[in-house]
């Protein structure tokens, strides 16, 4: 089942002729592509600039005094001398720490989310069971339940299993299934012809084999689209990580880069160093997107959408 | 042809029928079904909701009836918090902030994103453009927020020097009181328009073309055939995306702590960071525990009256 409906009309391919009617819609979306893209290239010319330099040139369209000092700021490459004299405020960041937790973190938590939801999603799509239908329901109506609702008891329960600031308690919560998930995963498994299914049965296949040598692999598409939307979640998630996670061995880059913002003095803040930090932090994110850009963008519509 | 929530999807979706038994297998008999297999295949899962969707939502409510500082154990208050909540300006102000921005921020979404996608529609489909129109809703929300904390900086930030040069003044986004929760608004509307405007774009692609040709031919032009066709046949997309829209908003949680933390003065302190404040900051956790409550309750009724208000399950395609 593709992710989305083709478009009803096949003339949507042949190439249009120059109306004039088109300006004035053209220019509109080049407007709005525009306000959603360029402020990333501004964050780019930012975290190339030296600081001190910055309010001199605050309108220049390319970099200020062009130099990597905010880049190796973040990195701790550079010493705090230096750092103060390029308009750095001298404040550390544990990047790479915090770069390494967000990659366990997200990791951990897609893994096995998709990992469990799938065989949920199995055992809603294809078993028979009593109950089924109830069950599944209640997946359903958590999805429409607010975080948090469940943050407050569930920081109290991480704290009573003594797991707070521990990578175990930042996970558990996600590790387990994701109601959209197995909502997810459920619709593609329905589609699924049975054929193959009940010719592994004649051979004396049981569950197991069936739902990880049939099921599986004939899933490979919805469940690596599946993972990717959820590792890019999980990368952005900033509130159950700053309850649960807030000592520096497990703090994520979002809630770190909260804190290296909130470090800067009030009078000068190290606007390269914040923007070379936030580049570096969305780098996955982005790099993910080039490559998988047409998968998640395809994605869309089956979020909302039959 | 029809579009509808994911909700109502899986509650049409027909039960799998019943499959012929051809064949008999070792320990399967019809009255058990697959139940021990599926018991073995939900039980992670099941485990999940249980531990952390189930049990902390009846936590939470039974919190919310007792005073507890985290230390300790909680004492039974009876409607206590409520009987407070009631009477604390700052919840009636958090209230109120919210709601300012749900009202501000859908507003300007659907607009935009309505007529990002009617753009989309009318001229260019290519995936590249939706690939970038989309490019903000993948950011964490902690990098918006550093972001338009940049570019909207009182002194140096690149907008305010554009708004200087067109010939206006200055504006602290962040600073005033007025323009707090406008500016987080705005934020956000950044984000999402372009997701919001690919929900909508795939609502109008199930719009079929011999509507328009049938109004044509009735002589409608294209404003009337917008809102004959378009507008009532994408109704239920427009409820999906105002209930998702209103409930997201609603947590507005990221963006106020990256950037203003409830200021100035208490102008952009919505709700959700009230709760985080009162349960973490205050270690109220039983006040804390009934403002989400109320919360809940807010964000339930809504999407129950939206849904019911745009009869968003119904497609007029049937």
């Amino acid at each position: 089942m593709p992710l989305t409906r083709a478009p009803h009309r096949s003339y949507a391919r042949t190439p249009q002729r120059f109306r004039w009617a088109n300006v004035l819609p053209w220019i509109l979306l080049i407007l709005a592509i525009a306000v959603s893209v360029l402020p990333f290239y501004w964050i780019l010319r930012t975290s190339l600039s030296m600081n001190a330099s910055l309010a001199t040139n605050a309108t220049s369209l390319l970099p200020v005094d062009f130099n990597f000092g905010a880049f190796a700021r973040v990195f701790g490459l550079q010493s705090t001398q230096e750092a103060i004299a390029q308009g750095g405020s001298g404040a550390d960041i544990n990047f790479w720490v915090y770069l390494r937790n967000s990659v366990i973190f997200a990791s951990i938590s897609t893994a096995g989310a998709v990992f469990f939801s799938a065989m949920a999603a199995y055992a809603f799509a294809r078993l028979r069971w009593r109950g089924r239908n109830v069950v599944f329901s209640a997946f359903l109506a958590t999805m429409m339940v607010p975080p948090i609702f469940t943050a407050l008891p569930n920081f109290l329960l991480i704290r009573d299993l003594g797991l707070l600031n521990t990578m175990v308690g930042m996970v558990l919560p996600f590790v387990f299934m994701t109601p959209f998930a197995v909502f997810f995963l459920r619709q593609f498994f329905l589609s699924m012809s049975r054929e193959v299914e009940e010719a592994a049965m004649l051979d004396g296949a049981k569950h197991f084999r069936i739902f990880f040598q049939i099921i599986l692999p004939n899933a490979a598409a919805p469940l690596a689209t599946l993972a990717l939307l959820t590792f890019i979640q999980q990368w952005n998630e900033y509130f159950w990580p700053l309850l649960v996670g807030n000592s520096d061995d497990v703090r994520v880059l979002t809630v770190g880069l909260g804190v290296f913002k909130s470090q800067s003095p009030q009078g000068a803040p190290d606007w390269s160093g914040l923007m070379a930090a936030t580049l570096i932090s969305a780098l996955p994110v982005l790099t993910l997107f080039m490559i998988f850009g047409k998968k998640i963008v395809n994605s869309i519509g089956f979020s909302g959408v039959k | 042809m029809s579009s509808s929530t994911l909700a109502e999807q899986a509650a049409r979706q027909p039960a799998v029928p019943p499959r012929q038994r051809r064949f008999t297998r070792p320990g399967w008999s019809p009255s058990r079904g697959d139940l021990p297999a599926a018991l073995l295949f939900i039980a992670p899962a099941l485990l999940g909701l249980s531990l952390f969707f189930l049990f902390p939502m009846l936590r939470g409510v039974y919190l919310s009836f007792t005073e507890y500082n985290i230390l300790g154990e909680p004492t039974w208050v009876g409607t206590a918090n409520y009987e407070a909540i009631a009477q604390d300006p700052l919840f009636w102000n958090a209230l109120w902030v919210t709601i300012q921005y749900v009202l501000i921020n859908i507003t300007l979404q659907t607009v935009l994103a309505l007529g990002i996608a009617l753009l989309m529609q009318r001229i260019a489909r290519s995936t590249l453009i939706r690939g970038m129109l989309l490019l903000p809703y993948l950011m964490a929300n902690v990098i918006a927020a550093l972001l338009w904390f940049w570019l909207l900086d009182y002194q140096i930030g690149i907008v305010n020097h554009l708004l200087e040069t067109l010939g206006g003044q200055r504006v602290a986004f962040f600073g005033s009181e007025q323009w707090a929760i406008p500016t987080q608004a705005l934020i956000n509307t950044w984000r999402h328009m372009g997701y919001t405007a690919l929900l909508i774009f795939a609502g109008l692609q199930m719009i079929p073309r011999h509507l328009y040709e049938a109004a044509s031919l009735d002589g409608a032009n294209a404003v009337q055939s917008f809102f004959r066709v378009t507008l009532p046949l994408l109704r239920p997309v427009l409820a999906l995306v105002l209930v998702v829209t209103v409930i997201g908003s609603f947590q507005v949680f990221d963006t106020v702590a990256v950037t203003t933390q409830g200021g100035p003065v208490n102008a952009s302190r919505v709700m959700q960071y009230y709760i985080f404040q009162k349960a973490f900051t205050e270690s109220q956790f039983g006040y804390g525990s009934a403002l989400a409550v109320i919360l809940f309750l807010i964000l339930a009724l809504m999407a129950f009256v939206q849904m019911k208000f745009m009869r968003g399950n119904q497609t007029d395609l049937d």
